[in-house]
């Protein structure tokens, strides 16, 4: 089964702008203006590495989910694996 | 390089070297109030792209620390021109000590206007007009953000107005010290403006940054709130440094969006502009 | 004294620099920029008691090689994660191999594309995994490409549509049209793990890369800093089992060479049979240090020589003469 895993936490600074965030990577320099549910999904994964189904199970529990739905979830994984946040494993 | 000049602006140093006399005259001239520092941060040099186009119809290359490879030269009546490009040319391409914004900016009472914005958006002229009315300039081209302090270093080079620029700054500056016309160049006809006294005086001094503006020209007047988002990714547009800053320019620019308040204003010639940046400031 | 000898002597003592002129320090750094080794010059320079014009000329070159090497080790990282499915041994080459390895060339170096050495029988999948990743081809120029395939010991560049990065995937250090050919094999079979699964060339075959890149390969442009290189890999590990190696690649002459051009250049440490310079090494030597005080290179026959030298090491003369006609109807003209 394919797992994911963010960028470590200790590598990213996260600011909250206003209806955007900012986030600097520090292991590629790289500064990513994203919009939810991108920072929700760095934090759910935190330092483990989880299958689409277990990090949509985990986002379930802390939001209130409108669209639960694994596919959208695993497209949203796939740009964070090419913008390089995610590493698919 | 047969003939050379040292000069400073702002915080930055340039050894300027040319293989014709014209260009360096010119230099020392406009910016005889500057300083010449021993040791400079970047050379530049004008030079024949082929020995004997020193003399027969003699085009001048940009070299430099820093080039680019498919830099156009230019006739030898812009050789001034082509300075003043291998300079920006150099903060573009290898400024490093400070986040460069393409903008230009004023300042009083230690309170810095950015504007920035595309070309022809006019912040080169709304910059000359303000320092008419007594705003100290600080720059019509760039400006450095040190991103330990926060604080905005002025880049005051001679100020290079285009087209009907140049008969606005006139009307507006007949005391003013003009460089010689330049037309026909590859924007137009360009005529460098010097900046005052007291820009040059004071230019060492670095001011708050207190207002950002992303000004249009030939809009009706119209003003609304950039949220720091907008701002940011804007900003970084015009920059030519922030990737290479890496955390330095992230700080930086997140700081400047957060604590200083930004503005679109759209005018529909000179005269509104500058009343709505004056309101606004 | 030119200001391209300058600088070698410079990063050779940089204690040198202790009663510089204000014109010599500007020269110095005008030709480490024109090298791409400012970021070299500065590091060695750091620590001593600096003008403080100076100081900043050096704090700003080190703060963006750090930056390079960020992005470079980044590209790096991104290059595994695309490959890994296939299991290929990836072997890092050049400036991000040092930074990898933490090898002493890497302090301050520029680097540039990223360099990679993969099996030539897995090309096809390496170049297919590339473009699922994100890589896209540089020049769409039939003939360029034709060329490169046919001939060329890499496949054509490809950069990265969102980093803007290049990758050039080899599978051997030299073309296939020079005349000396490396044992691509034996590059990879001793090749080292890194931590993430990378690898990097084995130390000898390290410098071995270096001098074919130098003296075999290019036109000798961006010679001191591929000398430099050189001379810090012997420092970070001795010439032991070097000249042997050399030899097995077919590169023994030019491992000679590189060892009495860096011991002329650098002071480096090499053996005693290297240590006298041949008649044509003056030669190397002028040509490697020709910058006058605006980083321009000056001597242009000798800049021709080699230029005319590095292609028809590269091609026989048969093909050079269609290469250049092909580049000729395009309007190429070499640089100068």
């Amino acid at each position: 089964m394919t797992s994911y895993r963010a960028a470590g936490p200790e590598t990213l600074r996260i600011i909250p702008l206003d209806a955007l965030t900012l986030v600097y990577h520090r292991a590629s320099g790289i500064t990513h203006v994203v919009d939810a549910p991108v920072p929700e999904m760095l934090e759910a994964l935190g330092r483990d590495d989880l299958s689409v189904d277990q990090l949509l199970a985990r986002l379930s529990e802390r939001y209130d989910l409108l669209d639960a739905d694994p596919a959208a979830l695993a497209i949203r994984l796939d740009e964070l694996v090419e913008a390089g946040l995610v590493e698919r494993l | 390089m047969r003939h050379v000049a040292h000069l400073g602006i702002g915080p930055v140093g340039f050894r300027i070297g040319s293989d014709w006399r014209g260009p360096i005259a010119q230099l020392e001239t406009l910016y005889r109030d500057y300083p010449k520092p021993s040791i400079p941060d970047f050379s530049v040099h004008l030079f024949a792209a082929r020995p004997w186009r020193k003399y027969l119809r003699p085009s001048v290359m940009i070299g430099g620390d820093y080039t680019i490879p498919d830099a156009a030269p230019l006739p030898l009546a812009q050789g001034l021109l082509a300075a003043e490009m291998g300079m920006n040319l150099q903060m573009a391409l290898a400024q490093r000590r400070y986040l460069l914004l393409h903008a230009s900016a004023v300042e009083r009472d230690g309170k810095a206007v950015l504007m920035t914005g595309i070309s022809g958006a006019g912040k080169s002229t709304l910059a000359a007009l303000l320092m008419a009315r007594g705003w100290r300039l600080m720059g019509d081209e760039f400006v450095l953000i040190d991103p330990a302090t926060g604080l905005a270093h002025g880049f005051p080079r001679l100020i290079s107005l285009k087209n009907q620029a140049i008969a606005v700054a006139q009307a507006a500056m007949p005391e003013g010290r003009f460089g010689p016309l330049l037309p026909g160049t590859p924007k137009g006809d360009i005529r460098h403006l010097v900046p005052d006294a007291r820009a040059i005086r004071a230019m060492a001094e670095p001011a708050q940054p207190a207002l950002l503006l992303f000004p249009r020209f030939g809009f009706d007047a119209a003003e609304r709130p950039v949220p720091p988002s907008e701002a940011f990714v804007r900003l970084t547009q015009s920059s030519t440094n922030y990737v290479h800053l890496a955390e330095r320019g992230f700080d930086a620019l997140t700081r400047l969006v957060q604590s200083v308040p930004a503005r679109a204003i759209d005018y529909p010639d000179t005269d509104s502009g500058i009343a709505l940046v004056e309101a606004l400031a | 004294m030119t200001p391209g000898w300058r600088l070698a002597a410079v990063l050779r003592d940089p204690g040198r620099t202790e009663h510089f002129s204000a014109r010599q320090w500007t020269e110095l750094f005008a030709v480490a920029r024109a090298e791409q080794m400012a970021g070299t010059l500065a590091h060695r320079l750091d620590g001593l008691d600096l003008h403080p014009t100076v100081q900043r000329l050096v704090d700003d070159a080190i703060a963006s090689a750090g930056q390079v090497r960020l992005a470079a080790l980044w590209e790096a990282e991104m290059a595994r994660r695309a490959l890994a499915p296939l299991g290929v041994p990836v072997v890092l080459l050049k400036g991000t191999a040092f930074a990898a390895a933490g090898l002493s060339p890497s302090l301050g170096r520029n680097i540039g594309d990223l360099d990679i050495l993969v099996p030539r029988e897995r090309m096809d999948e390496v170049e297919a995994a590339l473009l699922a990743a994100g890589w896209e081809w540089v020049k769409p120029d039939p003939y360029d490409d034709a060329y490169y395939r046919r001939w060329m010991h890499e496949l054509p560049p490809l950069i990265h549509r969102e980093r803007d990065r290049m990758i050039d995937v080899h599978h051997t250090i030299l073309p296939l049209t020079a005349r000396i050919r490396p044992d691509a094999g034996a590059l990879l079979a001793d090749s080292e793990p890194l931590e993430n699964g990378l690898r990097t060339l084995s130390r000898t075959d390290l410098l071995v890369h270096a001098v074919a890149h130098l003296l075999a390969d290019g036109d000798l442009a961006g010679g001191m800093r591929n000398l430099w290189d050189f001379h810090c890999l012997v420092q970070d590990g001795g010439t032991m089992g070097l000249a042997e190696r050399a030899r097995h690649h077919g590169l023994g002459r030019e491992m000679a060479r590189a060892g009495r051009l860096s011991h002329a250049l650098y002071g480096t440490e090499v053996p005693f049979e290297w240590q006298a310079l041949k008649p044509l090494d003056h030669l190397y030597l002028r040509r490697l240090t020709a910058r006058d005080g605006w980083g321009r290179q000056g001597r242009r026959l000798t800049r021709l020589g080699f230029y005319v030298r590095s292609h028809w090491l590269r091609m026989p003369p048969l093909m050079l003469a269609r290469h250049l006609w092909t580049k000729y109807r395009k309007g190429y003209r070499p640089v100068g």
